[in-house]
């Protein structure tokens, strides 16, 4: 098989005073290329480390993960940076957006970090055009809809042509029938470019949406369950 | 990330807040601004007061009377003040020894005072000068009008006086057309034989305010000494100005034996136009150092203000800095970025600071003009340079803290902070 995502015995624990809290717990899982996985579990099951340990902002305490064929656990920061830029877009609850930019400065950004010097506004306009936002571009973020913004955030989030995509809670700030329409761009990105998708939500209805859902419970494994999506 | 992009980013977000990067860069504007002002006061003073020493002549010696290094009240330890000898006319004759002294080619003893001059109900105070024809040479004055005082004069104890351009100007108003007057020096009536030319503010009082009448007329009647020959000065003027050296030993030498004083224990000093220089430039020097320093602080304070500011601003956009470590930007990325903005608000303060103190020089040259001081501050490189270096490495300095703050924050931290 094409694993995009090897994660090995992966546990984080974080020492709050004289308290050791354990995150993750010894979690293996593997994902394919091309596949839409959805991680679900109630707060303080270890979805937020679990997001940032897949997304390389974090590393685990203990465990091996590889990505996209490169082994980030004992990466530096700088490293890990990097792993960033050019294998993980992510796509934030709250958009993220730099309000001082225009969209396709904002686009513009993961490629400025690439040091990328030339076509990077070619690309940045690529990809906005391809989450239909060709008429949008000049715009600030705050000239823009949530629907639209998070779109945005999207193109952004796909400009390096990442290995994954990491969305998390992408519709949390967006009312039902925006958040239906992001979650249809994502899916139908995921099939047209064929990108890994990982979407971390507490909505049963999204995460059905996904081609397996990885349930966390007190940070374990508790169950992968097969979802709606189609086969990967 | 290049560097040109990050100057535009740093623009970019200091434009976004301008209220707050314009305080920010107020504060360097102002410590450039005041260092490159009180520079060139500092430095101004210092040209006004060589440049006028200079005009006095460059190969001119002063004798006083009384040791150059005098410890302790007179009798207090080996040597009394009574066996101090005052300077004599009979110092200054021996002086003009061409065998003794080949180095010196003019002498004009003085006595100086001051007292009152009026003419009619105007009056005005200032010095006056017993001198000999001798003087107009060695101090290199010049006549606007009528003449000096020659031989004649002297020899008569005749009552004339050549007035100082300000001082004819206090009495009649002008400074022309006043030779053949009458004034009263002291209450006692003396004809005005000459004016002297203008020649600006001087190092010891203003030689353009001051009255000059013949030797033995002052020593007879104006300013009484303890012995009749006594004088209170004697200007030497030496053959050349490399000269001075050697007649600076001559003129010590026949004066010590003369007074028959041990070496090393002389009742009079020999000082050279150089030795004035000096120590007015040094202590125009400690007076620039002084007003720079004291603008430095400002300066200093405007560096803190930056680091302040970019505190803030380092909180203000943690969630912002955590974004850009999502999307990959590195530890020096987010260093650079931030080093910029605080560099380039020194900068513009600096170069902002550079025009404002310039035109602040400017301000002082003008009050200086229309107060008849003939002083002008002076703008050097040297001070542009100096606050330019000095600003852009305050931000720079001041820029580093923040910078590496905002640097080492941790991405998971960062994106969660509200």
């Amino acid at each position: 098989m094409d694993w995009v995502i090897e994660a090995r015995s992966l546990t984080k624990t974080y020492v709050m005073g004289e308290i050791e809290v354990q995150a993750l717990r010894d979690v293996s899982f593997d994902v394919t290329r091309g596949e839409v996985v959805a991680i679900m579990g109630p707060s303080g099951s270890g979805k937020s480390t679990m997001m940032n340990t897949l997304g390389c902002l974090d590393r685990p305490t203990s465990g091996e993960y590889i990505l996209d064929g490169e082994s980030v656990a004992q990466m530096n920061d700088d490293q890990l940076a990097s792993v960033r830029n050019r294998k993980i877009g992510f796509v934030f609850q709250s958009f993220n957006l730099l309000s001082r930019l225009t969209a396709l400065g904002n686009v513009e950004l993961p490629l400025r970090y690439a040091g990328l010097t030339q076509g990077r506004r070619e690309r940045a306009q690529k990809a906005l055009e391809a989450v239909g936002l060709a008429d949008r571009m000049t715009h600030r973020p705050y000239e823009l809809s949530g629907g639209q913004q998070q779109r945005v955030a999207v193109a952004r989030a796909l400009v390096n042509n990442p290995a994954i995509i990491m969305a998390d809670e992408p519709t949390g700030n967006l009312d039902s029938k925006v958040g239906k329409e992001i979650m249809n761009l994502l899916l139908s990105l995921n099939k047209e470019l064929g990108t890994t998708l990982v979407i971390v939500t507490h909505d049963q209805k999204i995460a059905e949406q996904a081609q397996r859902i990885i349930r966390l419970k007190d940070g374990e494994l508790d169950v992968i369950e097969k979802g709606n999506g189609g086969s990967a | 990330m290049s560097f040109t992009q990050a100057i535009i980013e740093a623009l970019e977000s200091l434009n976004g807040n301008k209220m707050r990067s314009g305080l920010t860069v107020l504060g360097i504007v102002i410590g450039v601004a005041a260092v490159i002002a009180m520079l060139a006061v500092g430095n101004g003073a210092q040209a006004s007061i060589t440049g006028s020493i200079s005009s006095i002549g460059t190969n001119l010696l002063f004798v006083f009377s009384g040791s150059p290094n005098q410890e302790g009240p007179p009798g207090s330890g080996g040597r009394s003040g009574n066996n101090e000898r005052p300077l004599t006319l009979g110092d200054a004759n021996a002086l003009l020894d061409q065998f003794a002294a080949p180095s010196v080619e003019m002498v004009a003893p003085a006595i100086q005072g001051n007292g009152l001059l009026n003419f009619s109900s105007e009056k005005t105070n200032t010095s006056i000068s017993g001198v000999t024809p001798e003087y107009y040479q060695v101090r290199n004055l010049e006549l606007a009008e009528g003449e000096f005082i020659n031989q004649e004069h002297i020899l008569g104890r005749m009552s004339v006086t050549v007035l100082g351009p300000e001082t004819a100007i206090a009495l009649f108003g002008h400074a022309d057309g006043v030779v053949g007057e009458t004034i009263r020096i002291e209450g006692q009536p003396f004809r005005i034989i000459g004016v002297l030319v203008a020649r600006g503010g001087g190092a010891f009082g203003s030689e353009d305010n001051a009255a000059y009448i013949p030797f033995t007329t002052a020593q007879a009647r104006l300013i009484k000494r303890g012995s009749r020959d006594q004088v209170d000065v004697i200007f030497v003027q030496a053959t050349t100005a490399e000269a001075v050296p050697s007649a600076v030993e001559e003129v010590s030498s026949i004066i010590r034996q003369r007074h028959r004083t041990p070496v090393g224990l002389d009742d009079f000093t020999v000082f050279t136009q150089q030795d004035f220089l000096s120590i007015f430039s040094q202590i125009t020097g400690v007076l620039t150092i002084f007003l720079g320093g004291i603008a430095g602080i400002s300066l200093l304070v405007g560096g803190i203000g930056i680091m302040n500011i970019m505190l803030v601003s380092v909180t203000e956009r943690t969630k912002e800095i955590g974004l850009r470590k999502a999307l990959g930007a590195r530890k020096r990325d987010i260093l650079l970025q931030f080093l910029t903005e605080s560099s380039l608000l020194s900068l513009i303060g600096g170069i902002i600071g550079i025009i404002f103190g310039w035109v602040i020089a400017r301000i002082v040259e003008q009050v200086a003009t229309a107060t008849g001081n003939n002083f002008i501050p002076i703008v050097g490189w040297d001070a542009v340079l100096l606050s330019t270096g000095f600003s852009a490495a305050i931000g720079l300095f001041f820029g580093i803290y923040p910078a590496s703050r905002a640097a080492n924050l941790e991405p998971v931290e960062a994106l969660r902070y509200e």
